[in-house]
């Protein structure tokens, strides 16, 4: 059980939470991701950690409302509890000193991203960050990531804030005005596929960090199988984050909707 | 107190003069009272009903109760089968759950999913002399269990005197909890970690429960409660906290049973396509997570042509639930046949009756899908069985030419696992196997990092419930002496120390 310290609307359907897990908080890097579940009933869903406090003894997730197990998330209030919280699982960011490094994150894609972000700044890389939302609603943690970005450029769909364009738009302007040594995207397949088509272009090392479905999140059911470089592998004990080049993103579209029409009744059922 | 079970004992004596060895060779084998396949195949409800009193009491007096009885070396956890059997022919069930208990921290389980037909019952005299039906040694032991639980009594053993010492069991599947419940009676302050939100690994996301209820495993794991275990759930050993952060908390030996891990796949094309899923996976949403129970939010696939392949008892277990969720045709495909089959006869039998069809001698070699990325066909190739390989069975050959196709919309792959990756990725020093199995010293079970022991599916790849558990009690009596060894080189230490001094 995990009791929840705060909660706010990043977005009229994203939630974030602060949730006690002091041993989570004490083990997690940037990457890393938590199996959660709520009420015996509850589905196991994988989220990524967001952000840490140790002293706290506390994690922060962010949950885009999407499904049955995110609405329920939603619906609870500080001081309630989250039934089943279970990690750091997956294996983190390598992060290293390569110099210039582009984190592209669309949606809430944004919120792994920080993490991420703040290590690389740490790691004394120059950190140019690429966020893009639908519209300026939409977007999410700019503040954050500004605080450990050097560069932040906004792109949103109908160009209500930032710049207008999608995420590849922004990334391919930074690309042409200096040398770019690494990027990272994360954000919805399609967002990833498109862009790691466009670093591949510019050959830049590029990871993409996947969010796949899961049971277990420990390597035992292969729900989370992937093909990389030609080879099956799993999100969950391989993963989460892969050399993006490799990435059969088709392949990972096509499985996310493994359970489209299961998924539609039962939220159908929730929401009415 | 204590359980008398001694062969010389009075009653014992007294019992074998009551029917002659004639008579008692003259009866039949009991038949296990089972449900209605064509009703069965509608509900979870368990196969097997379980022994009557009167059956069990019967069948209790076939056993001669041997000067020489060789069923308890077929056992891995050496049970003193007679001395339980012939407590229930005197009618004395709570004996004959102690007698269990002695050496088997799970009877009903055990009773319920033990290959018995190839352990104790394949070393029972009349199997091997008289060349008749061996005593139902599994029944009876389930019999016993169920009697023990039905009873209201916990028949919890005691403890020795209490240890400080912290033991920390990684994960509560058979060879966990074989493990717990030994060093709890031991005195030791233990504490079992599970990555799950569910006790009992693979005993409740693995084994369905027309074979093996849940509520038989929760009953089991109340009375290790009971018997002072403690158990963390949501927990992963490596991820969580590591081996030296659980040291710093004062445990001094670790256990691990970690299980099966990795899911194996074919590697052939398609396999990735959607309704084309790991057995693993299908078990654990529909027996652990409730995919099927009205109210549960985990969604399972549904098939009408479900094909499972493999012809292991995980295979089974897959191919009698797809039936139950209402597969019009669930089929086993295995590419060698019957007669290698590694499943128990008895549940190749059950799907056999719940109307499973079996297409042996089969290999899929790809998937092809529909518009959406939905399985719809699977190309099978026709095999046959050449020369015996290194297991000793025929090894099957394609045959060239005979590729067909089959009309499937779920496929179930059910040939293997791999260890569980986590404990040996966290703990890079430690010594695996060429098959990232744990190498233990086969006496002790101690791994090359010093007071850490393992056993069942990491260390064996793939094995039985029984095997993981004498697995997890072996390594009981080893900590035990280890913590034991270790305590007093300790002390022997510090006097020389002192005497330098």
């Amino acid at each position: 059980m995990s009791k929840i310290i705060s909660k706010k609307y990043l977005s009229e359907k994203v939630v974030q939470l602060e949730i006690e897990a002091p041993r989570i908080a004490a083990k997690r890097k940037a990457g890393h991701f938590v199996i959660v579940k709520t009420g015996n009933e509850g589905e196991r869903i994988p989220l990524t950690i967001s952000q840490a406090n140790i002293n706290k003894g506390t994690i922060t997730l962010v949950v885009q409302i999407v499904g049955v197990t995110s609405k329920r998330l939603s619906k609870l209030e500080v001081g309630e509890d989250v039934t089943d919280v279970v990690g750091p699982l997956g294996n983190p960011t390598h992060i290293r000193k390569v110099g210039t490094v582009i984190c592209a994150g669309g949606g809430v894609g944004i919120a792994p991203l920080l993490p991420i972000v703040e290590a690389l700044h740490n790691a004394g890389n120059k950190v140019i960050s690429i966020l893009a939302a639908r519209n300026r609603e939409l977007l999410i943690l700019e503040k954050e990531i500004s605080a450990s970005s050097d560069e932040v450029i906004i792109m949103t769909d109908d160009g209500s804030y930032g710049q207008k364009g999608l995420v590849t738009d922004g990334m391919e302007q930074i690309i042409r005005q200096e040398k770019i040594d690494q990027a990272i995207v994360i954000g919805p397949a399609i967002m990833m596929k498109y862009a790691s088509m466009l670093t591949q272009k510019y050959n830049i090392p590029t990871m993409a960090s996947l969010n796949t479905i899961m049971v277990d999140g420990t390597g035992m059911c292969g729900a989370c199988r992937v093909t990389v470089g030609g080879r099956t592998k799993f999100v969950c004990v391989d993963g989460p984050e892969f050399n993006a080049c490799d990435v059969d993103f088709d392949e990972l579209l096509m499985r996310l909707g493994s359970y489209k029409n299961e998924e539609a009744n039962s939220y159908e059922k929730l929401v009415i | 107190m204590g359980t008398y079970s001694g062969r010389n004992e009075e009653w014992r004596l007294d019992l074998r003069k009551k029917i002659k060895t004639k008579d008692r060779i003259a009866m039949q084998r009991v038949k296990m009272p089972e449900a209605n396949p064509l009703e069965r195949i509608k509900s979870y409800v368990e196969v097997n009903s379980g022994l009557t009193e009167e059956q069990a009491v019967i069948e209790a007096q076939r056993c001669l109760d041997c000067v020489n009885p060789t069923c308890i070396e077929g056992c891995p956890v050496n049970i003193n089968i007679p001395g339980f059997i012939k407590s229930i022919e005197t009618r004395d069930f709570d004996n004959a759950i102690k007698v269990l208990k002695d050496t088997n921290a799970l009877p009903a389980v055990c009773g319920r999913v033990c290959p018995q037909e190839i352990q104790c019952e394949a070393s029972c005299f009349y199997q091997i002399k008289l060349k008749k039906p061996a005593i139902a040694i599994g029944h009876l032991e389930r019999f016993a269990a169920d009697y023990a639980r039905n009873s209201g009594k916990a028949f919890i053993p005691q403890r020795d005197e209490e240890r400080d010492e912290k033991v920390g069991i990684i994960g509560s599947g058979p060879s966990g909890l074989a493990a717990a419940g030994e060093l709890a009676k031991l005195g030791y302050q233990v504490t079992v970690f599970e990555a799950l939100h569910e006790l009992g690994g693979v005993l409740k996301y693995g084994i369905p429960e027309f074979r093996l209820p849940n509520e038989i495993v929760d009953f089991e794991i109340n009375n290790l409660k009971k018997l002072g275990v403690n158990f963390e759930k949501n927990f992963i050993v490596g991820k969580t906290a590591d081996l030296e952060d659980l040291r710093e908390e004062g445990f001094s030996a670790f256990f691990v049973g970690s299980g099966a891990g990795l899911p194996m796949f074919m590697n052939i094309p398609g396999e990735n396509y959607i309704g084309i899923l790991s057995a693993n996976e299908y078990l654990t949403r529909i027996n652990l997570m409730g995919a099927t129970k009205e109210g549960h939010d985990t969604p399972v696939l549904k098939g009408k042509n479900v094909a499972v392949i493999g012809g292991g008892n995980t295979a089974m277990d897959s191919v009698r639930t797809a039936k139950r969720l209402g597969a019009e045709k669930a089929m086993i495909v295995y590419r060698r046949s019957l007669e290698e089959m590694p499943a128990r006869d008895e549940e190749i039998q059950h799907a056999k009756e719940e109307g499973i069809e079996f297409l042996v001698l089969k290999n899929p070699v790809e998937y092809l899908a529909d518009k959406n990325g939905r399985v719809n066909k699977m190309k099978l190739q026709q095999m046959e069985l050449g020369e015996p390989d290194q297991s000793g069975r025929r090894r099957p050959v394609p045959v060239e030419g005979s590729e067909y196709f089959l009309d499937v919309d779920l496929v179930i792959v059910s040939i293997g696992v791999s260890p569980n990756p986590l404990i040996p990725m966290s703990l890079p020093e430690l010594e695996t196997t060429k098959w990232k199995t744990i190498t233990v010293d086969t006496e002790t079970m101690q791994s090359n990092i010093p007071g850490l022991f393992a056993g069942g599916d990491i260390v064996r790849g793939g094995a039985t419930v029984i095997l993981a558990m004498g697995d997890g009690r072996k390594a009981a009596q080893n900590i035990h002496n280890y913590l034991q060894n270790n305590g007093k080189s300790k002390t022997t230490a510090s006097k020389q120390d002192n005497k330098q001094n």
